[in-house]
Order: structure tokens, then C-alpha cells, then sequence
């Protein structure tokens, strides 16, 4: 069972680095913030599939619940700065300054 | 039910992986949010279950515990994830993102 759970793990892994290429070049900013939502999701499963490989899953599980916490807070936090500003762009960072934006 | 964990991991993988081409394959924001957000909550799900389940392999009180630390991450995941979603979506709809559609002369003639 432990080979089976180190095999979820790696595919896991996997998958999380094909949506870190959308994180990076997501054309606009909101995507990045999407990518970086569902990498946090997939790295809260991925904490407990470590506990289980350790047979420490008592402790992993605290580590993984202040981990969804933190990436709900993120995510809401992140995706307010960008509510009712038309400042989205698909080029350089995906969003203009605040300083840049009068230019 | 070792057969029952391996089966329900199997599925939140398979989802997991149709998340992610989604992610990657979608033409818009408003689709890839679409496949983002329903993708990960399902298959968050079915991948915490099992591993809940496996805990029992020796019932007591700490397993207990620990599975039903497990289900509270399953529920938190089943109503903070949709609230994402849903704030992510209204900021690009205010920030006017326009919708992907069709062009025109690609429509079938």
C-alpha cells in the first residue's frame, strides 16, 4: 500500500507542475491566481498522501488543515485587490501598477 | 476495503488530471475557471475520502481522530472552495474580461 501511495504522490506532483505552467503564463493576473488556487488544493491532498507514506498522518493532517486555511485566505485576499480595477492586462506582470496606470 | 481505497484514489487522480487539461486546454478565463473550480472540489474530495477510510486499518480513539481531521479538511474543502471560485470569478467579470467566442469566420458556412 505504501508503493501505491508513493505512486499517487509522484503523479501528483506531476500534475502539479503542468498547472504551474499555466501559473507562470497565465495571460492576465487572475489566471495566475487561479493556477496558484488549484496548486494550493492539490498540495493539501498531497500533505495527507505524505503523512500516510510516513505512518505520521497525525501530524501531517494539522499541517495540511492550516495549509487549506491559509490558500482560502490567499486566494480571497488576492482576488479583491483586482475587484472593480480595469487595470488587467495580458502582457509583462498581467496587471499595471497603480503608478502606471495614468500613463 | 483496501479495494474500495484504491478505487476512489484511482477516480479523484482521474479528475485531478482532467482539471488540469482543462486548465491548461481552455480558450478563456471564464472556462478555465469553470474546469479549475468544479474539477478540484470533486476530486479533493474523493482523494480525502479514501484516505480517511485508510486510517481505520486499527480502531481507536486516535485513528478516530485523525480520520475525522481528515473529513473537517474535506469539509472546509467543500465550502472554501467554491467560495474561491466564485470571488475569483466576480473579479474578472468587474475587471471586464471579454468572454471568448467564436470569430465570425470561422462559424460553419
Amino acid at each position: 500500500m505504501d508503493s501505491f501511495f508513493i505512486g499517487i504522490g509522484v503523479a501528483l506532483c506531476f500534475l502539479i507542475l503542468l498547472t504551474l505552467h499555466r501559473a507562470i503564463q497565465g495571460p492576465t493576473a487572475i489566471d495566475r491566481i487561479m493556477g496558484v488556487n488549484v496548486i494550493g488544493t492539490k498540495t493539501t491532498i498531497l500533505l495527507v498522501i505524505i503523512g500516510s507514506i510516513y505512518h505520521r498522518v497525525d501530524m501531517f493532517v494539522d499541517i495540511a488543515l492550516a495549509y487549506a486555511l491559509l490558500n482560502f485566505i490567499v486566494t480571497i485576499a488576492a482576488s479583491r485587490y483586482f475587484h472593480h480595477r480595469k487595470n488587467l492586462t495580458s502582457s509583462g506582470y498581467g496587471f499595471k501598477f497603480r503608478s502606471e496606470e495614468d500613463k | 476495503m483496501t479495494i474500495a481505497v484504491i478505487m476512489l484514489t484511482l477516480a479523484g487522480l482521474i479528475f485531478f488530471f482532467a482539471t488540469t487539461v482543462g486548465i491548461l486546454r481552455f480558450p478563456d478565463f471564464f472556462s478555465r475557471m469553470h474546469a479549475a473550480g468544479k474539477g478540484d472540489t470533486l476530486s479533493s474530495l474523493l482523494m480525502l475520502l479514501p484516505l480517511a477510510l485508510y486510517n481505520f486499518h486499527e480502531f481507536d480513539l486516535a485513528n478516530m481522530l485523525v480520520a475525522l481531521k481528515v473529513l473537517l479538511i474535506a469539509v472546509f474543502i467543500f465550502m472554501a472552495s467554491p467560495t474561491a471560485t466564485h470571488a475569483i470569478l466576480d473579479a474578472g467579470y468587474e475587471a471586464g474580461i471579454k468572454p471568448w467566442t467564436k470569430k465570425p469566420e470561422e462559424e460553419s458556412p
